[in-house]
């Protein structure tokens, strides 16, 4: 295979039709909706089950009613459909059924705007929807990235019977860069034991989130945490860059972690000795790693397209034992690298603190940057 | 008085589809004759194995313990969106909906009404007893002017709760819905009648027809504190002025259908 020019919303969904989807569907929404119409196309011509929902809670239970099949399925939205989406991932969740859920992000709260952000990480990554459950989240930071992501999300999805979001922002959704789709797979031929598809001379199988005895839906529960575990010291997965001699970390994922890598680099050509660690599962997080580089550098800064969200799972790792600064955008506002590079800066410059919280440090640059 | 050797004859049984359980219905209540038609349906047409129900929230949340076949439970109102999953990823089973009032009409009219504009090749089975069962007979979207329920102390007052919503005569007027009638369960006669429905329904979706639903006017004696025949009564009295039984949508391919 050779590399081509591909946007990213396109790749995602040419890259799930060449994994094995085998059922799609989903609702227009910016900036997600090419997905949705590139597979328009493509599942019809390859005799795959394709359905433009009445919306994303039609989209998300046509999702949880294919999953109980044992087939390979998935939906894409945008932050405001996904909202309206977790009432039926809490569901999904519930009955220990794989889907795959692609999440293009975009500028909010509310209508918002359609520009790239990463406001949706607590939504997604620490629930959303109702009850205790976890969704595995892979967040990648480029077209190749993204394509990659989707065709691992399914086989996790399926080993694990758990959702596999893709957490991806506006900007690689809609950019098109270089990128190499894999090959065609044949589609799954075989049904698990237990997803429904009739009785046919055997025992009934029923397929439900309900379980009005408390002790049982304790066990189930803990079953569900027990799994989540397993998927803790399996899947765990990140990107570091330059960390080896580095006395300064910063933390990013998705497109800002991609921005900061700019920044990275342009910081060591000022010999400042800085990396970045860039996690690609934000569920489950990288605690250990990041624990590691605790004892190894001198301070932290995490940068995001949102008001600091995944800033609270870092801090939760670092304790206080070492000074962390936040670099934010929010509502569909991308960084560029030289704001980054002036916050390397400014850490390296001191004075450091692990009094306070970070955020409001922030807040107080920003109104001097943008009043 | 001994009487040895009679023949007997057996002209009445469960249905070896419908799993020998406890009833958790009301006394009076019809759900279990909707059940019980629905089974004895699915076994005359030899389609028991290869049928996937899709329950939904309400009192028939769990009629997946009285079938015995493949089932799944939905979320409140988007069974139909469930069946279109499970029908789209294998178009050779029989996939229905069994949903009430409460489930279809109210939180759910957006994705009854996507299936069926769709033509999802899906049965609907649509139990309407005028109130929400489950928890404890509040106003539903078909409860009708005047009827006291729980959340209208002193009777539903158009002027300020609106006015029911007739769901067959709605659903009849998208083109894909090709099978659309209103039975009801009050009496013998009006039950044979609804069995022939049911029946025809999923025929309409074993040959591919389009999307089928049967309403079935339902007692609720519990929630609207009557016995099981004033129950009965009242759904003739009260309710078929408001939901008269019919035929609202019969496309010339099902009128054909010959079974």
């Amino acid at each position: 295979m050779t590399k081509e020019m591909i946007k990213g919303n396109t790749a995602v969904a040419e890259a799930a039709v060449r994994a094995g989807l085998q059922a799609y569907f989903g609702y227009p929404i910016t900036p997600q909706t090419e997905l949705l119409e590139h597979l328009s196309a493509r599942m019809p011509e390859l005799g795959r089950p394709f359905v433009q929902a009445e919306s994303e809670l039609g989209a998300i239970n046509m999702v949880y009613g294919a999953a109980c099949t044992g087939q390979r399925v998935m939906t894409s939205s945008s932050s405001p459909g996904v909202s309206l989406m977790m009432e039926g991932l809490s569901y999904i969740a519930g009955t220990e059924v794989p889907a795959v859920l692609v999440d293009v992000v975009r500028g909010g709260p509310g209508l918002g705007n359609i520009a790239p952000a990463q406001g949706d990480y607590n939504q997604i990554v620490h629930g959303g929807g109702h009850g205790d459950y976890h969704m595995i989240v892979l967040a990648p930071a480029s077209v190749q990235e993204a394509i990659d992501m989707t065709v691992l999300s399914f086989d996790i999805a399926e080993k694990y019977r758990n959702i596999v979001t893709v957490l991806m922002d506006g900007s690689i959704g809609q950019m098109m860069e270089p990128a190499e789709l894999p090959p065609m797979q044949p589609l799954k031929t075989e049904t698990p034991d237990w997803a429904v598809r009739g009785t046919h001379g055997g025992e009934k199988r029923v397929l439900t989130s309900i379980n009005l005895d408390p002790p049982a839906q304790e066990l189930m529960n803990l079953r569900l945490l027990k799994r989540w575990q397993t998927v803790e010291a399996n899947e765990v997965r990140y990107k570091s860059y330059y960390l080896d001699d580095a006395e300064y970390v910063v933390v990013g994922f998705g497109t800002a972690g991609r921005i900061a890598l700019s920044a990275v680099r342009a910081a060591r050509e000022k010999g400042i000795k800085v990396g970045l660690f860039r996690p690609i599962t934000l569920a489950p997080f990288p605690n250990a790693i990041l624990d590691d580089l605790t004892n190894e550098a001198k301070a932290f800064l995490v940068v995001e397209m949102n008001s600091g969200q995944m800033l609270e799972d870092v801090r939760l790792v670092v304790r206080g034992r070492k000074p962390v600064e936040f670099y934010g955008r929010v509502g569909g506002v991308v960084p560029f690298p030289d704001e980054i590079l002036a916050e390397i800066e400014n850490l390296v410059k001191g004075p450091l603190t692990t009094e306070g919280h970070p955020r409001d440090r922030w807040l107080s640059r920003l109104a001097a940057t943008i009043g | 008085m001994v009487i040895a050797d009679v023949p007997t004859k057996i002209v009445y049984k469960r249905p070896s589809v419908l799993d020998p359980q406890v009833t958790h219905y009301c006394p009076g209540c019809t759900h279990g004759v909707a059940h019980r038609l629905v089974g004895e349906v699915l076994e005359e047409m030899n389609e028991v194995e290869n049928t996937i129900g899709v329950a939904s929230v309400g009192c028939s949340v769990f009629a997946y313990n009285y079938f015995n076949i493949d089932f799944v439970e939905a979320s409140h109102g988007r069974a139909p969106a469930m069946a279109t999953g499970i029908k789209r990823v294998l178009p050779d089973c029989t996939v229905f909906t069994y949903q009430g009032d409460g489930d279809l009409a109210s939180i759910g009219m957006g994705e009854i009404v996507g299936a069926a504009s769709r033509g999802e090749k899906i049965t609907v089975i649509f139990i309407n007893n005028a109130n929400y069962g489950m928890t404890g007979g509040q106003m539903a979207p078909t409860t009708i002017p005047g009827q006291v329920t729980s959340s209208s102390p002193t009777g539903r007052e158009v002027s300020r709760q609106g006015y029911p919503i007739q769901t067959a005569e709605l659903l009849a007027t998208l083109g894909g819905a090709v099978y659309v009638v209103r039975r009801s369960m009050h009496n013998a006669r009006e039950i044979r009648r609804a069995k022939k429905a049911i029946r025809t329904a999923f025929e309409v979706q074993k040959h591919g027809l389009g999307f089928s639903l049967v309403e079935l006017l339902s007692t609720c004696p519990t929630n609207w504190g009557m016995t099981p025949v004033e129950a009965r009564e009242w759904i003739e009295e009260r309710m078929m002025p408001v939901f008269p039984l019919g035929d609202y949508k019969v496309s010339s391919a099902v009128a054909d259908l010959k079974f």
